[in-house]
C-alpha cells in the first residue's frame, strides 16, 4: 500500500539521526510503518530501504523474520496460537486445527465475518501456560477445547472490546533527551558513552560528598 | 589472504602433529595438511558463519574433548583434534539426517546429482536412512529469481553461501532469508530479481542444487562431462574450468586461483561460452565475388593463397609500408607473436596494432613499472583509480578490490569522471570533469592554494596527497571515457610515476590480452618483449632474418593513411573497427579505401561484412596456448572442443601466410611459438611451457637480470626517456555538457549478442544526466534530447542520474541507446555537447 507519511518520514530520521549507522534503524523504522497502516506493506519497505539505505531484500527478510510485523492487513484482533514444543506436547495442534475450523480460515488468513486474524507461533515463552494462545499480545491459556471455544465466542461477539488494538507496542516513539542519544558517530571513533561519564561524575560526586 | 609471518601454531588431528598460521580456521588448517572435514556452509573466501553444523570435531583444548564448529573455531597452541572420533561420526550422522528432513531427495531430477556435496557426504558420512516419515515442507518448484537464475527452495539446506556471496562479495544483497525456523527460505524482494552481474557464482558455490543457471540446466550429468582447466580471455585472465561433453562447452566454473580471480566470474565472461557455439560463426573460407558482390565460401588453400597474393602486391607496387595489421588483442599470445613474427619479420611492416583507437600509449604502459592485483589489495596501501567503473568492464578486479577495501585496510582514491560501483568505499572520490584529469593529478602532487582547483575542493586534494605520502601506491590505470583523450590519463601518469618512484600500475585495458599483446611487440614501434625498434631491432633481426626499418602507424594513423589511399592491404585480426573504433567515420572511409581487406574472424561482424577475404578462426575453448594478463601474467590455455566448420588457429594462418610468401615462422604449434618466444624475449623466458600448464596462479612475466656471458639483450624501454605528452586544458565554458562515453557489461558487442541468455539483459543505454541539469533541460515526460557536437549530432533519450556530476553527460557505446561515436572527432582533448530537450513525436 503505502509509503511512509511525511510526518513519518521525519519521525523515522529522526530516528535513524540517533544511530552511528542508518541500517541500524531498521526495526524502529518499520514499527513506524506499521503502526501506520496496520501493516507493513511492500511499498513501505520499499521505502523503509531507501530511508535506511539498503535493499528491499534485506528489510524484508528482517521483517519476515519478525512475526509481530504482518506483511498483509490483520483484523483487529490477532489470535495466536502457539505451537512450540511444549504447546505442542500438550495439544496445540488440536487447538489449531479447531480454531481453523471454527473461523473457516486457513492459517494466516483473517476470518469473513469477525475482525479475527488466526496464526500459530513459536514459542511464546508461557510454557508454564501450554498450551496457551494469544489475542493482541495478550496471554490465555492452558486453553482445552472449552476454552478456546469460549475465546473465539468472545471474539465474534465483540466481548473483548478491552483489549487494546492491534498496533504499535514498542517504545520507538520515545524521545530520549538530546544527552542520552549515542550520537551519529561512528562507534570505533567515539569516547566513552554518556551514560559512563554520568556515572564517572556521580562516582566523583560520592567521593566529594 | 594475507601471509602471516608469525611463528606457527601446533596441534594435533587425528594424531598426526601438524602446524597451522595463527589466526587460521581450523578447517582450513586441516584441510590443508590434508585431512578433509566435511562442510556445507564453510567457504574460504567467505566469512564463515557455522551455519550447517557439518563440520563438527572433537576438540580439546586442554578442558577435554568436546564437539565443535571446525569452520568457526581458529587454531590455539596445543589443540588435540578428533576428525573421526565416533563423537564426530555420531554427528555428522545427526547432522545429515537433520538436513535431510526437508530435503525432496529428487537427486534423478536434479542438475547436481553427481557432484552435490549433500549426495556425496549423504553417502559418506549419512545414515542411509531416514526416520522421519512425515510431510516434508513444500514450495513451488524451481522459481525463477532472475533471468538467469533458478531457485528451488526445497533442496535449499541455508546455509547462506548465495546471500552471503550477494551481500559480502557483490555488494548487492538482493536476495536473503525470508520468514524464520523451518519456514526460511531464500527468496528476492518481490519483482526485485537478483540481476547481479555477478550472479552465476552463487550457483556455482551452493552446495545442493537449489540454485541452477538457466544455460545449463539439463544439459548434463557430471559423469558425462570432461573438464579442463584454462583462462578466459578478458583483461584479468580469470581462471576457468571449461566443461564439455560431445564438442560442446556446457558451462564454465571459476577456479580459485590465489593471485587472479578467487573463484569468481562475471556472468558476462561465465555465459559467454553460448557464443562459441552459435549459429553464427564463420565456418569457411570466404571471398568477395567480384561481380556480384556477394561473399562466397572458398577452399583455405585459395582462400590464402589470394590473401598472400594481395600482401605481396601491396609489397611490390607500394612498399612494406602500404600493408597493416590491426586487432590481436582477443588471440593468444602464441597467436599473437607468430603474426607479429610473420608481419615484422617476414612482410617487414611496423603497421601492426592490437588496440582500437581507445588503449594508451604502447612504449609507456610497456614502461611503467607493473603493478599485480595482489599489490593492489596489498593491506595498508593505497589505489589511485583513473578510469570508468570497474564493475562495468573488469568483473574480478572489481571484487577483489571491493574485498581489499573492506577487509583488507586498503584505501582507494577515484580519480574518475562519474560516481562508480566503488565510490562509497573509496576514502577521497575526486569528480574529475573530462579534459581536467592530468590537471587534477598535478594538483594532486603539488600544494594547492584557493578553494577548488577545476571545481574540486583544494582540502580534498591536500587528503590525498597526505594519504599518498603514508601508503604505497598501487595506480589503475585506463582510460576514463573515449571522449576525453589519452593524452590526459598518459600525462597523470608519467607526473605520478615522477613524484612516486616506488609507484606500480596496473594498465586497464578493456579488450582482453591487449596488454598482454603489446608484451610481444603487437603495436608500432615495439618488438617482443617490451622493446623498441630502436633498441632491439638487430637482436630481432638476427633472430628472424628481418624487422622493420622504421616505426609504423597506430590504429588511428593506419585507417587515416587507408582513407588517404595509402594502405592498399589491410588484415583485420578479430577486430571490428567499424563498431569499437571511437571514429566511425574514418574506420568506414579506412576500410572502404583499402584495395584488399581481410578479416581473420569468429563472427561476421559488420567489419567482416566490408572484407574482401574472409578467414575464419578458432575460438576460446577451441585453440591452445597462454594468455598474459594485465598484469602480464602468462596462465595455459586449453582447448575442448573443435573450431566449426574448417576454422583453424590463428597461428596456422599466419605460418601458412608466411610460406605462402616464400618464408618460414618455424611454428609448426602453439608450443614451438611460445618457446620461440620465451627464448628471444627475456621478458618471457621465466615461462616454461610445462610450468604454465601446473601452476594455478601461472607466472608473472619478469625479466630476470642477465646472466654472465649472456649476449647483450635489448635495453628495456625507460620511463626516464619518455615525455609527459601536452595535455590540453580546454577551458570550461558552463554553457555546453562534456560528454563521457563509457562502458556497460551487456552492450551490443559480439560476444553478448552471439549469448542468447545475456543478449536479452542488454538495454539501450541512456544519456544520463545530473538531476539538476535534466530538470533544467525541462525533458519531456519521453526523455528525448538532441545532442549536438562540433562533430556530429545523435537523439537520446535522457534520465536522471545522481552518479553523474553537473555538466556532464554520459552515454554508454554500443548499445541500442545512441551512438556516442557520432559525437566524437579525432584529436579532440574533450568533447562538448549540446543538449536539447526534443519531442520524438
Ligand atoms: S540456495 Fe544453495 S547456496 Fe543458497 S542457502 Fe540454499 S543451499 Fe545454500
Ligand atoms: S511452547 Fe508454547 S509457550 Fe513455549
Ligand atoms: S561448515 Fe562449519 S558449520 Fe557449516
Amino acid at each position: 500500500m503505502a509509503r511512509l507519511s511525511e510526518a513519518n518520514v521525519r519521525l523515522a530520521l529522526e530516528i535513524i539521526g540517533r544511530y552511528p549507522r542508518p541500517r541500524s534503524a531498521l526495526i524502529p523504522v518499520l514499527h513506524i510503518a506499521q503502526a501506520q497502516d496496520g501493516y507493513v506493506s511492500s511499498d513501505a519497505m520499499r521505502h523503509v530501504a531507501e530511508l535506511v539505505g539498503t535493499t528491499p531484500s534485506e528489510v524484508l527478510s528482517t521483517c519476515s523474520f519478525y512475526e509481530m510485523f504482518k506483511r498483509s492487513r490483520p483484523g483487529a484482533y490477532q489470535l495466536n496460537i502457539c505451537r512450540g514444543i511444549s504447546c505442542f506436547l500438550r495439544g496445540a495442534d488440536d487447538l489449531i486445527e479447531r480454531a481453523t475450523e471454527r473461523l473457516g480460515i486457513p492459517l494466516g488468513g483473517t476470518a469473513p465475518h469477525c475482525p479475527v486474524s488466526l496464526e500459530a507461533v513459536e514459542c511464546v515463552a508461557a510454557c508454564t501456560e501450554a498450551p496457551c494462545a494469544q489475542v493482541n499480545y495478550r496471554y490465555f491459556g492452558p486453553l482445552g477445547a472449552s476454552e478456546l471455544d469460549e475465546l473465539i465466542d468472545g471474539l465474534e461477539a465483540g466481548r473483548l472490546a478491552e483489549l487494546p488494538p492491534h498496533g504499535v507496542l514498542s517504545t520507538v516513539l520515545q524521545s530520549p533527551s538530546p544527552d542520552r542519544l549515542a550520537g551519529p558517530s561512528m562507534p570505533e571513533d567515539s569516547g566513552p558513552p554518556a551514560w559512563w561519564e554520568r556515572r564517572q561524575e556521580r562516582e566523583t560526586g560520592k567521593e566529594a560528598g | 589472504m594475507t601471509v602471516v609471518e608469525s611463528p606457527a601454531v601446533r596441534l594435533t588431528v587425528d594424531g598426526r602433529a601438524i602446524t597451522a598460521a595463527p589466526g587460521q580456521l581450523l578447517i582450513a588448517a586441516c584441510e590443508q595438511a590434508g585431512v578433509y572435514i566435511p562442510h556445507f556452509c564453510y567457504h574460504p573466501r567467505m566469512r564463515s558463519v557455522g551455519m550447517c553444523r557439518m563440520c563438527l570435531v572433537e576438540v580439546d583444548t586442554g578442558r577435554g574433548p568436546a564437539l565443535q564448529p571446525s569452520c568457526m573455531l581458529p587454531v590455539s597452541e596445543g589443540m588435540v583434534v578428533e576428525t573421526a572420533s565416533d563423537a564426530a561420526a555420531r554427528a555428522q550422522d545427526g547432522v545429515l539426517e537433520f538436513l535431510l528432513l526437508n530435503h525432496p531427495l529428487d537427486c534423478p531430477v536434479c542438475d547436481k546429482g553427481g557432484e552435490c556435496p549433500l549426495q556425496d557426504q549423504t553417502m559418506a558420512y549419512g545414515p542411509g536412512e531416514s526416520r522421519f516419515t512425515e510431510e516434508k515442507r513444500h514450495f513451488a518448484k524451481p522459481i525463477p529469481i532472475s533471468d538467469l537464475i533458478l531457485l528451488d527452495r526445497e533442496r535449499c539446506i541455508l546455509c547462506d553461501r548465495c546471500t552471503r556471496f550477494a551481500d559480502e562479495v557483490a555488494g548487492e544483497p538482493l536476495i536473503g532469508f525470508q520468514d524464520r525456523g523451518s519456514h526460511t527460505q531464500v527468496n528476492t524482494f518481490p519483482e526485485a530479481p537478483f540481476d547481479s552481474y555477478f550472479s552465476g557464482n552463487t550457483v556455482q558455490i551452493c552446495p545442493v542444487g537449489a540454485l541452477t543457471a538457466r544455460p545449463y540446466r539439463f544439459k548434463a550429468r557430471p559423469w558425462d562431462i570432461s573438464e579442463t582447466i584454462s583462462t578466459y580471455p578478458n583483461a584479468m585472465g580469470d581462471r576457468v574450468s571449461v566443461h564439455a561433453s560431445r564438442n560442446q562447452i556446457l558451462r564454465l566454473q571459476g577456479v580459485d586461483s590465489e593471485a587472479v580471480n578467487h573463484g569468481w566470474l562475471s556472468d558476462r565472461d561465465r555465459f559467454s561460452f553460448e557464443a562459441v557455439h552459435s549459429p553464427n560463426r564463420l565456418r569457411e573460407p570466404m571471398l568477395r565475388d567480384e561481380s556480384s558482390g556477394e561473399m562466397q565460401a572458398v577452399s583455405w588453400s585459395s582462400a590464402l593463397s589470394l590473401a598472400a597474393a594481395a600482401i605481396r602486391e601491396a609489397v611490390d607496387a607500394h612498399g612494406a609500408s602500404s600493408v597493416a595489421i590491426l586487432g590481436g588483442a582477443g588471440l593468444c599470445a602464441e597467436d599473437q607473436y607468430a603474426w607479429v613474427k610473420l608481419v615484422k619479420g617476414i612482410v617487414g611492416t611496423d603497421n601492426v596494432d592490437a588496440r582500437m583507437g581507445d588503449g594508451l600509449w604502447a612504449d609507456l604502459l610497456c614502461a611503467l613499472p607493473r603493478a599485480s592485483v595482489a599489490d593492489a589489495c596489498h593491506p595498508g596501501g593505497a589505489v589511485l583509480l583513473i578510469s570508468g567503473d570497474l564493475r562495468e568492464e573488469f568483473g574480478t578486479l572489481y571484487l577483489r578490490l571491493r574485498h581489499a577495501l573492506l577487509n583488507d585496510d586498503v584505501a582507494l582514491v577515484e580519480l574518475t569522471p562519474l560516481e562508480t560501483s566503488l565510490s562509497s568505499l573509496a576514502s577521497v572520490s575526486l569528480r574529475a570533469r573530462p579534459g581536467d584529469t592530468a590537471l587534477l593529478t598535478e594538483a594532486m602532487l603539488s600544494p594547492q592554494r584557493g578553494e577548488s582547483v577545476a571545481g574540486v575542493p583544494t582540502k580534498a586534494l591536500a587528503a590525498v596527497a597526505s594519504m599518498l605520502k603514508r601508503r604505497p601506491l598501487t595506480v589503475l590505470l585506463g582510460r576514463t571515457s573515449l571522449a576525453e583523450s589519452p593524452a590526459a590519463v598518459e600525462r597523470a601518469a608519467i607526473l605520478l610515476a615522477r613524484k612516486f618512484p616506488q609507484a606500480r600500475f596496473l594498465p586497464l585495458l578493456r579488450r582482453g590480452g591487449t596488454v598482454g599483446a603489446l608484451d610481444v611487440g603487437m603495436a608500432p614501434g615495439l618488438l617482443p618483449g617490451r622493446v623498441t625498434l630502436a633498441s632491439a631491432s638487430d637482436w630481432y633481426r638476427s633472430a628472424w632474418g628481418a624487422a622493420p626499418e622504421a616505426r609504423g602507424l597506430g590504429t588511428e594513423e593506419v585507417l587515416q593513411a587507408a582513407a588517404a589511399g595509402k594502405i592498399k592491404t589491410l588484415v583485420l585480426l578479430g577486430a571490428d573497427p567499424v563498431v569499437d573504433f571511437p571514429y566511425s567515420r574514418l574506420a568506414s572511409e579506412g576500410l572502404s579505401a583499402v584495395s584488399t581487406l581481410i578479416s581473420v574472424d569468429l563472427f561476421n561482424t559488420a567489419s567482416v561484412r566490408r572484407a574482401d577475404i574472409v578467414l575464419p578462426a578458432a575460438g576460446f575453448g577451441e585453440r591452445e596456448g597462454t594468455h598474459v594478463n594485465v598484469e602480464g601474467r602468462a596462465t595455459a590455455v586449453t582447448a575442448q572442443v573443435t573450431p566449426p566448420g574448417v576454422a583453424r588457429r590463428d597461428w596456422q594462418i599466419a605460418a601458412e601466410l608466411a610460406r605462402l610468401l616464400g618464408g618460414d615462422l618455424g611454428i609448426s604449434s602453439p608450443r614451438d611459438a611460445w618457446e620461440e618466444l620465451a627464448r628471444l624475449s627475456p621478458l618471457h623466458s621465466g615461462a616454461s611451457w610445462e610450468a604454465l600448464r601446473t601452476d594455478l596462479d601461472g607466472v608473472l612475466l619478469q625479466a630476470p637480470p642477465p646472466a654472465d656471458g649472456e649476449p647483450l639483450r635489448p635495453e628495456a624501454l625507460r620511463l626516464a626517456d619518455l615525455e609527459p605528452p601536452e595535455a590540453a586544458v580546454v577551458p570550461f565554458d558552463g554553457y555546453s555538457f562534456r560528454l563521457v562515453a563509457d562502458r556497460t557489461v551487456y552492450d551490443g558487442g559480439t560476444v553478448v549478442g552471439n549469448c542468447p541468455s545475456l543478449a536479452a539483459k542488454a538495454r539501450p543505454g541512456r544519456l544520463r544526466l545530473n538531476v539538476a541539469d535534466y530538470e533544467r533541460l525541462g525533458v519531456g515526460g519521453d526523455g528525448a534530447v538532441v545532442v549536438t557536437s562540433s562533430a556530429g549530432s545523435l537523439v537520446a533519450t535522457a534520465k536522471p542520474d545522481d552518479r553523474v556530476p553537473p555538466a556532464v553527460a554520459a552515454l554508454a557505446q554500443n548499445t541500442a541507446g545512441g551512438d556516442p561515436r557520432l559525437l566524437l572527432s579525432p584529436g579532440d582533448a574533450v568533447c562538448e555537447v549540446r543538449i536539447e530537450a526534443a519531442s520524438l513525436t
